[in-house]
């Protein structure tokens, strides 16, 4: 039952997803969609880590800026789409071993500052290498690609696009987390030792997860380019890896459709905000404090459990008299 | 891309080295403590320094002496983190990620109260006026406000040594950390003591914030600049390692000094690369103790 309830859940939700241009007619709409499915595909591979692998990354911006740099900065020099963006990729799948290399010199609290000041090291090239990157003027991208010679200049073909990849990424991390390798992964995040004992190569298993979450975030890093067509060095600062950390962590870790939900919690809400008041940081940061101390779950799960928590309330008044006797003879059988 | 440097040119980037050294001391020694004795990954220690440097602009600017200044707000910001640790951090003890996003949060929320509060721009406050003039050796000329940051780093640093190492409450500090359940059983108030330690650590951020205003100026995004470079001391020197924190922060005061004259453009990340090195070689740090 709950099983054919999550498949319609799913089949709603896609068939939502690929008419939504349809429904939503105003392009600023499509274009925050878009925003949340490239944003989407960035938390599913910070989930990767922080849910299944337990090592919490304060860098992931840095390897997204990398992605979005180097394809910006190769498609500012001439070159084409395909290679500009394989280049891209395989220059943040190198950023990736680096960082994994680094990083996993220590786990826990080590590893979050190591990747804190990895992602730091981005943004003094981004800002500061004022003669590569441009610094604080960021680099334009004037083009964006035609795979297959149809045009991704409007809202909805670019939005369609995304949607592509937002799948394929989604189909990705089921086949991972159902994968041997998966359960691997989890396995070191739970029993690290044991693993180590039955024969697992703890440091392997972590590494091959950090590159493959390196991955997605290059693939997010070139959207985001050519979504904005613009690439500034604010992408790589420390607020950028924090928002996707609190996408992925507001819709539950370790779950595949949490991150998605965190990711359009937190790109609506930001929208929103901005329209309204300057102080997003703000907001932010109350948002964190929030879920920390009233629902460290997750604010998906969260909410659901004191809406329930409230609701039951609610129900217990009237009935609680009613409640009362049949809760005294479980009482009295205790010997 | 490399520029070369004159000899009076270095002698004088090596003054501002020790006073940027002490004053990373200053910042890393309450980071260590934080970060290095009680585990807590600290992420609003940039904030505190940044948020002492104002609370100092706001009473310098009411005519309050500067060094009354630097100490009323070590104690505001003291009591700003105790307040935070004590009814916030400490339900998350142990908890690394519940930590890491809450004094997250709360220096996006600092970051952005500074922001409305002392807007964007930046404010440079003026040194004492006894130490605002340069002494003369060597045929150079020195700013005596320099060298009195060094000359403070370099009391507080033997005060601090002292503390840990020498005194009773050290003792119990090092008890404490090492194994809370039995220094609780022999009645050591371990709780208090490290709400002590979390406010220690704050004040000595907000307090090397006042005695850096004059020198780098406040202004919007110190404290996310400040909070790597905190890091980075602390992960060369090794967490915990007083002597490490003290040799770091020098290393990183003359490599910043000299890379921002030498290599402009990628002064910043020249920053970085001790840390990297120290990973790779003795991901302990320098001085660091080797733990599991």
């Amino acid at each position: 039952m709950t099983r054919k309830l999550r498949y319609a859940a799913i089949a709603i939700a896609l068939a939502l997803l690929a008419t939504l241009p349809m429904w939503m007619g105003n392009s600023y709409y499509i274009n925050i969609a878009s925003q949340f499915l490239l944003f989407a595909v960035f938390a599913l591979a910070l989930n990767v880590l922080v849910g299944y692998a337990g090592l919490v990354s304060l860098g992931h911006a840095g390897l997204f800026a990398i992605a979005g740099y180097s394809g910006a900065l190769m498609l500012q020099a001439g070159y084409g789409h395909l290679v500009a963006d394989s280049a891209a990729l395989a220059i943040t799948l190198v950023a990736s071993a680096v960082f994994a290399a680094l990083a996993l010199r220590s786990t826990g609290i080590g590893f979050l500052m190591i990747t804190l000041a990895l992602g730091q090291i981005v943004w003094g090239v981004a800002y500061r290498w004022a003669s590569l990157t441009n610094g604080d003027n960021g680099v334009n991208v004037s083009t964006r690609p035609a795979p297959f010679g149809l045009s991704l200049t409007s809202a909805p073909s670019f939005y369609f696009a995304t949607l592509i990849v937002f799948l394929l990424a989604i189909a990705s991390m089921a086949v991972f987390v159902r994968s041997p390798f998966g359960a691997s992964l989890r396995g070191t995040r739970d029993q690290a030792r044991r693993m180590n004992a039955l024969g697992y190569n703890v440091w392997l298993i972590r590494f091959l997860a950090i590159v493959f979450s390196g991955f997605w975030t290059g693939v997010s890093g070139l959207l985001f380019i050519y979504y904005n067509q613009f690439i500034s060095p604010q992408v790589s600062a420390l607020t950028s890896s924090a928002e996707v950390l609190l996408m992925v962590i507001s819709g539950g870790t370790a779950t595949l459709f949490g991150p998605v939900a965190g990711a359009a919690i937190v790109v609506i809400m930001k929208n929103v905000v901005s329209a309204y008041i300057e102080r997003w940081n703000l907001v932010l940061g109350v948002i964190f404090v929030v879920i920390i101390t009233f629902m460290p779950e997750g604010l998906v799960p969260g909410s659901v459990r004191l809406v329930r928590w409230a609701w039951g309330k609610l129900q217990a008044k009237p009935g609680a008299a009613a409640a009362q006797p049949s809760k005294l003879p479980s009482e009295e059988r205790v010997p | 891309m490399m520029t070369q440097i004159t000899s009076v040119q270095a002698a004088i980037l090596a003054i501002n080295s020790l006073a940027l050294g002490g004053l990373l001391f200053l910042l890393s020694s309450g980071f260590s403590l934080i970060f290095g004795l009680m585990r807590i990954p600290n992420l609003m220690h940039g904030s505190f320094f940044m948020l002492g440097a104002y609370f100092g602009v706001t009473l310098l600017s009411w005519g309050t002496n500067f060094w009354l200044a630097a100490v009323l707000s070590g104690l505001a910001v003291a009591a700003i983190g105790g307040v935070i640790e004590r009814l916030l951090l400490r339900r998350l003890e142990g908890q690394v990620l519940p930590q890491v996003l809450l004094t997250l949060g709360f220096a996006f929320i600092i970051a952005d109260v500074c922001l409305m509060v002392w807007t964007g721009d930046p404010s440079q406050p003026s040194a004492p006026a006894e130490l605002r003039g340069a002494v003369q050796a060597f045929g150079m000329f020195f700013p005596l406000y320099r060298l009195a940051i060094l000359g403070v780093a370099v009391v507080i640093a033997i005060a601090l040594w002292i503390m840990v190492d020498w005194t009773r409450l050290g003792a119990m500090i090092r008890a404490g950390v090492d194994d809370p359940p039995i220094a609780r059983v022999v009645g050591i108030k371990v709780s208090r003591l490290f709400t002590l330690i979390f406010c220690l650590g704050a004040a000595l951020a907000a307090f090397a914030g006042v005695m850096g205003a004059p020198y780098l100026s406040v202004y919007p995004g110190l404290d996310f600049e400040m909070l790597p470079l905190a890091l980075i001391v602390v992960i060369l020197g090794g967490s915990g390692s007083l002597l490490g924190t003290l040799v770091g922060s020098f290393l990183i005061g003359f490599l910043y000094n000299f890379g921002q004259a030498m290599f402009r453009d990628l002064a910043y990340v020249i920053l970085f690369l001790p840390m990297l090195l120290v990973l790779v070689l003795r991901p302990q740090g320098l001085f660091g103790r080797n733990v599991a």
